[in-house]
């Protein structure tokens, strides 16, 4: 009783300073639109309940300013747009990740296995990745482990004579004979990185998951990349865990992101396996690869901008 | 937080169970998950939720597993559009396209079909139309050699069209049954791409009246919502008569199959479980919708 008294004055009080306390009743509505608005960009339910909940237990209880100035006006928003907004900082801390996106060899060349689903974009991803590397100094080789695909191979061979790195590949050989095999071609063309394309698999593939794994083990490469197309739907998170549990990714490429897929596996993976997506792919040829922005990417999962750019200025 | 999230639903809910106890309370909630936890997306599965609450305000399902049951049925009764499974060969010879965006399965799906129609004794010509990613061709040429049929290819970068064109008209002077053209991915976004499919829909159909005869839309069953927007996009462009389903093998789900069909009426013709040529089989639409919802009577596996 005593309490509703206080809280009903506090809240009158709240109103003419222009503040608002955010509650669980009156974030209610905005909690079931950011809910089915991930959904739509296809988060996995379980991640989208997990989020929510944690962002609603760090909102609720938070007194905020109920005007702001936009573009020289001053707006009213309400506590549902404030949500919003926290729900937007949230997904981009979330998905911004630190630090430099490869983790290099103390000595030898760097290895990057580039592991996923069939038609994540692999093989593109490869090559993309070696012209990005060879802009920044480096001498990349292409690894060609794909010996199940039809012309996998060829495909890798074509790719690494565009951009003239050379791709390395043993015919009739076994992925993880080639793989093994390559550290010692990169040391006598003396090349400083490994990309190691492999061929594309579910993670419940038990005995190719196992070749995975042992590809690793022969090349113990300091980076393993998930290549995961932006269009996947729910099962985003049983692949990532898959991959994770047999290989432990230390990150991810976010492919065909030059559609309008919402790509809102990038917020599951992260949330399950810890791996942050590092690098976009946004064409099909090799110049379209570039560093994953969390910012752009969290209003395009979220897909509330208007929201969020009427509360940018907060 | 679980019942605060659905609270309004939830009171709904409470009122039309009043006086039914034996079905479960959570039932639509549980349908809910399952559908979402499918990619069937928020809009399908309200749709199929609509469906399930009006009946049981009727008082028509008598308890929790006829509940499943008429969601079962109708799932199944949107799948079960149009033709459904197989490719009807019209014409001599009958040319099919096969158009997609990156990476679901358009060349492999060729193969399997090129496979499956050999067995029947037909004889195939595939069209080598994708000129435009790293050794595409080479990959299609892979399959004519496995299957032994001709593969009609031009240089990499030709014309999509003139390759295309020449295919049709090989199959014409050698009496062939099929011509299955491939096509570079691409996504449905990109208008210039889009309208590039349309120009080569043309231009086989200067090389024959009629043609194409079947234009299949392949989907990748792991996708999600944006499969909707494929859907109608390339469903703008071309006069799509058929959806092939691929990489089923991985997935219980491709729930979003049940809102482009709700949607556009598109008959799922093939669905793809996995890479080998033998991995191609019609659409079973009751099987599909077990798979994915669990068997009849047996709310338990249905709601795991
Ligand atoms: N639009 C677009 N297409 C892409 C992108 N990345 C890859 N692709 C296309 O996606 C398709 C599949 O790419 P691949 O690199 O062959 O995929 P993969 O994972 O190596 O495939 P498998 O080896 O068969 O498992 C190709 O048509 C690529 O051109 C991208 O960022 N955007
Ligand atoms: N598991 C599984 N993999 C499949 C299936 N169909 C195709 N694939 C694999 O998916 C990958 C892509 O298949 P492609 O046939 O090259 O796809 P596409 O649509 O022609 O690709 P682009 O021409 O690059 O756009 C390959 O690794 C295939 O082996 C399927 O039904 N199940
Ligand atoms: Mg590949
Ligand atoms: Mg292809």
């Amino acid at each position: 009783m005593f309490d509703t008294l206080t809280r009903g004055f506090r809240q009158a009080r709240n109103r003419l300073a222009g503040l608002t306390e955010l509650t669980a009743g009156n974030i209610d509505a905005a909690l079931r639109e950011v809910r089915l608005s991930l959904l739509e960009a296809d988060v996995e339910i379980g991640v989208v309940k997990a989020f929510l909940a944690r962002v609603k237990e760090a909102a609720v209880g938070r007194t905020l300013e109920t005007r702001v100035k936009h573009a020289g006006e001053v707006h009213q928003v309400s506590a549902s747009d404030h949500f919003i907004k926290i729900c937007h900082d949230e997904l981009e801390a979330m998905m911004t990740h630190e630090g430099d996106e490869i983790a290099w060899a103390d000595s030898g060349p760097t290895g990057i296995m580039m592991v996923g689903l069939q038609g994540s974009g692999k093989t593109t991803s490869c090559a993309k990745l070696s012209r990005y590397l060879e802009k920044q100094g480096k001498k990349p080789l292409l690894v060609a482990a794909d010996m199940q695909r039809p012309a996998a191979v060829e495909q890798l061979k074509v790719l690494g004579e565009s951009l003239k790195i050379p791709v390395f590949n043993i015919p009739g050989e076994s992925p993880v004979a080639i793989c093994a095999a390559a550290r010692g071609e990169a040391k006598r063309l003396g090349r400083d990185v490994i990309i190691y394309d492999t061929a594309g698999r579910l993670a419940i593939d038990e005995p190719l998951m196992q070749e995975l794994a042992q590809i690793k083990d022969a090349t113990k490469p300091e980076n393993v990349f998930l290549v995961v197309d932006a269009m996947i739907g729910q099962d985003a998170v049983k692949t990532a865990r898959g991959f994770n549990e047999r290989l432990s990714i230390g990150g991810v490429v976010l492919t065909k992101l030059d559609g309008d897929a919402r790509g809102g596996a990038a917020l599951s993976i992260k949330e399950v396996t810890g791996a942050p997506v590092l690098f976009t792919g946004i064409g099909e040829t090799t110049d379209k690869f570039e560093p994953f922005r969390a910012d752009g990417m969290a209003s395009r999962i979220l897909g509330m901008g208007d929201v969020v750019g009427l509360m940018q200025d907060f | 937080t679980k019942v605060r999230e659905s609270e309004g639903f939830f009171g709904r809910l409470k009122a039309l169970f009043a006086g039914k106890k034996e079905i479960d309370p959570n039932v639509v909630e549980q349908i809910e998950e399952v559908l979402l936890t499918s990619d069937v997306g928020v809009k399908t599965t309200e749709l199929l939720l609509d469906e399930i609450r009006s009946a049981l305000s009727r008082n028509e399902l008598a308890d929790t597993d006829k509940v499943w049951d008429a969601l079962r049925e109708h799932a199944k009764r949107i799948l079960r559009v149009g033709a459904g499974g197989g490719l009807p060969l019209k014409a001599q010879p009958t040319v099919v396209m096969v158009v997609g965006v990156n990476g679901v399965g358009k060349t492999t799906t060729i193969g399997k079909l090129a496979t499956q129609l050999k067995a029947e004794g037909r004889t195939v010509v595939l069209a080598a139309g994708d000129t435009f990613r790293a050794a595409a061709v080479q990959q299609l040429n892979v399959w004519g050699k496995r299957v032994g049929c001709e593969v009609v290819r031009g240089k990499d970068g030709a014309n999509p069209g003139a390759v295309i064109f020449d295919a049709i008209q090989k199959a014409k002077d050698t009496g062939a049954d099929v011509v299955l053209a491939d096509t570079a991915g691409r996504l449905h976004t990109k208008t210039n791409l889009m309208e590039e499919l349309s120009r080569v829909a043309r231009t086989m159909n200067k090389a024959l009246e009629g043609a194409p005869h079947e234009t299949l839309l392949v989907l990748d069953a792991t996708n999600g919502q944006n499969a909707m927007q494929q859907a109608a996009l390339f469903k703008e462009a071309l006069p799509i008569t058929g959806i092939v389903l691929t990489k089923l093998d991985g997935t219980a789900k491709g729930g979003v199959i049940l809102g482009i069909c709700a949607e556009h009426g598109l008959p799922v013709r093939y669905v793809g479980i996995g890479e080998r040529a033998e991995d191609l089989r019609e659409f079973e639409p009751d099987e599909f919708v077990e798979a994915m919802l669990g068997r009849a009577s047996g709310s338990e596996d249905a709601a795991a």
